[in-house]
């Protein structure tokens, strides 16, 4: 680990909060999967990857309002999540390399990435099961009499699940302090979300259990800063939980086997148009940042992912003994 | 000494640990100021208030991962699942989620968590409310599984099982509530233990749990009579399984009957054959007989669920074809 071993800018001197905090962190989630793109196909990640370009506003921009109390779970797609909770990248690769020095000691791999100490609670392969454990998380809060809030992404697919429901509804009626982000990015998997879900809005699935739904522009790293910001101050005074819905797309396939041939012809290009961060970077430079300055926050970004997959590569696989280690206490 | 029921012993140890740590909370369906469907939680709201004793809507995975969730920042949490047979409703949050947290995470979690259910066959509840689905989790490494017996038993092993840094799954037998016995005077919460000794014998062990249990010591008495003196073992802890208690005694009795409701394919007592035999050169030499459910659903009308289920009249055939294969 390096002393700037994270996707958090402060220690180069940004305030969170600042965009340009928020555009380093962006970049930071892309390059990092750009490296895992490059690191699969030299065959040193196993199985399968679930990436996030294209979606990087969304973690981005709601991690970004939390407190080191509060809680996040994710879905297998949460790298990007993870990363923004200020997680050390070194270690998030050294999981996806199944090293020891990862942050699960190469025991969880890309779908399991989790570090407690930074909040990042845990990322789930089944879909919609960590939204019971969201509530959960959220129960322990207010048990304890602490103002921590629980933040749960989840895709546009789990709302078809039995689990969003009973869990939307378990918050809903004990108010508990979740915000739950949907970030829908138009596909569960290959389907589109037209073909597998009878409602326009996922957003008003939230009216049937009592909390308000909340539609977000997910390529605009601002405005799901500032629509969590509200859900979170809503759940931390007591008024429950909200579930936003975080319009974006994911400018990949859905793991590592699908080239993405279902998409209509032009809708990746319409949407690359609509990219996060170089939406952010057009925004900054009206305000008055200079291309230089903003080039060097993402060479700075560039330059921390390729470090940490430097030093990751070089950490050995677990013992076999690990093997049976934490089945039980 | 205290004598009571399966079900005040469970009551009790549940206001223990209730009293004895405020991280310990009740969820569950109606278990609140209606105290449960089998009255297990029954007083406890009215103690503790709603604040650590409280009802959910019918909703099991929002129970079990609400549990979850809260056991990993800590807390303790007493889940209960009305019938054993709706952990296939949950299974994901059990077998995927409460099972493999501490796993996955390695390490960076614990979770102390207790879901209770009832369980098991006898009260002609029918094919979805009757079954052992203790079965279906046994394949599942990162929890345990205990099915306490006696009033004692249900009351110790509950203590233990929600001071238990692991996740633990508490089978009710649903025809034991009623059932009395003294409660053992102990200084301290004692492990969850591995097989227990319902008496001792020369001529066969007979294994089981819960009502099979009792059928056992009942057969046993009436094999007595018969000059076949059975040794019955109680099988309380099912996963982890230990067998060295099952060996030690089938090394004396040379004989094994294992009792059990469920069917044969896949349950535990299948495993406990299969860790006896398993790597056993030269071929086991100890004769073992398993007496089992029907390999059918649970049907409802009583002479159809007697025919289903081993009773105390074919455990004591059982043992004597053991016994004396040539009489």
């Amino acid at each position: 680990m390096t002393d700037h071993d994270s996707a958090r800018m402060s220690s180069t001197g940004g305030t969170e909060g600042d965009e340009t905090a928020l555009l380093f962190t962006m970049c930071v989630i892309r390059d990092f999967e750009i490296e895992v793109q490059k690191l699969f196909a030299q065959g040193l990640v196993r199985a399968t990857t679930h990436l996030y370009q294209g979606q990087e506003a969304v973690a981005t921009g709601a991690c970004s309002v939390l407190r080191p109390e509060d809680t996040m779970t994710c879905t297998y797609r949460g790298h990007g999540a993870v990363l923004a909770m200020g997680v050390s990248i070194s270690r998030a690769f050294g999981e996806l390399l199944g090293r020891a020095g990862g942050l699960c000691g190469g025991k969880g791999g890309s779908m399991h990435l989790t570090d407690t100490k930074s909040g990042a609670m845990g990322s789930n392969a089944i879909v919609g099961a960590h939204l019971p454990i969201a509530n959960g998380l959220a129960f322990a809060a207010r048990y304890r009499g602490s103002s921590a809030v629980s933040l749960c992404f989840f895709g546009d697919g789990a709302t078809n699940i039995g689990a969003f429901h009973e869990s939307l509804n378990l918050a809903g009626i004990w108010r508990l302090p979740v915000v739950f982000v949907c970030e829908n990015n138009l596909y569960g998997e290959y389907s589109p979300v037209r073909s597998t879900t009878p409602i326009g809005r996922l957003a008003d699935r939230a009216a049937s259990y009592g909390m308000p739904g909340v539609q977000v522009d997910g390529n605009d790293v601002i405005a799901v800063r500032e629509a969590t910001a509200n859900a979170v101050a809503r759940a931390r005074d007591g008024a429950g939980p909200t579930m936003i819905e975080a319009m974006t797309y994911r400018i990949v396939g859905h793991s590592r086997s699908d080239p993405g041939a279902y998409r209509p012809p032009g809708e990746l290009a319409q949407w690359t148009e609509r990219d996060p961060i170089a939406h952010s970077v057009r925004r900054l430079q009206a305000v008055g940042h200079s291309i230089t300055t903003l080039d060097s926050i993402r060479a700075d970004a560039a330059r921390r992912v390729k470090d940490a997959s430097q030093i990751a590569r070089q950490w050995p696989a677990p013992g076999s003994d690990s093997l049976h280690r934490q089945v039980y206490v | 000494m205290t004598e009571l029921t399966y079900r005040q012993a469970i009551n009790s140890a549940l206001d223990a640990e209730l009293a004895a740590d405020k991280d310990v909370f009740l969820l569950g369906e109606d278990i609140g100021a209606g105290g449960g469907v089998f009255k297990v939680t029954d007083g406890l709201h009215a103690k503790y208030g709603s604040g650590r004793v409280f009802d959910t809507p019918i909703s099991e995975q929002a129970i079990v991962g609400c549990a979850l969730g809260a056991a990993m920042q800590g807390l303790r949490p007493v889940a209960e699942i009305m019938f054993s047979d709706f952990t296939a409703v949950c299974f994901d949050q059990i077998a995927n989620q409460v099972a493999k947290y501490r796993y996955m995470t390695d390490g960076q979690v614990a979770v102390p968590l207790t879901i209770r259910m009832a369980t098991g066959a006898g009260g002609g509840f029918g094919s979805q409310h009757s079954q052992s689905a203790e079965q279906w989790l046994l394949n599942v490494p990162g929890i345990k599984i205990v099915v306490p017996s006696t009033p004692s038993d249900a009351y110790w092993m509950l203590r233990s099982a929600i001071r238990d840094p692991n996740p633990v799954l508490y089978f009710e037998h649903k025809l034991l509530y009623g059932r009395k016995g003294e409660i053992a005077q102990l200084d301290q919460v004692p492990p969850l233990g591995t097989t227990g000794v319902g008496r001792n014998g020369r001529d066969l062990t007979i294994l089981a749990s819960q009502l099979m249990l009792f059928y056992a010591l009942e057969a046993a008495k009436t094999l007595d009579d018969e000059g076949i003196s059975a040794e019955v073992l109680d099988a309380k802890v099912l996963r982890p399984l230990d067998v060295s208690g099952i060996r030690d005694s089938v090394a004396r009795t040379h004989r094994l009957l294992i009792v059990q409701e469920a069917p044969a394919l896949g349950s535990w007592g299948s495993s406990v054959v299969a860790e006896l035999v398993n790597g056993q050169h030269p071929p086991y030499p100890h004769q073992i007989k398993m007496l089992t459910g029907a390999d059918t659903p649970i049907p409802y009308a009583a002479e159809l669920e007697a025919a289903y289920l081993p009773s105390a009249a074919r455990i004591v055939a059982a043992s004597r074809s053991l016994v004396r294969p040539d009489a």
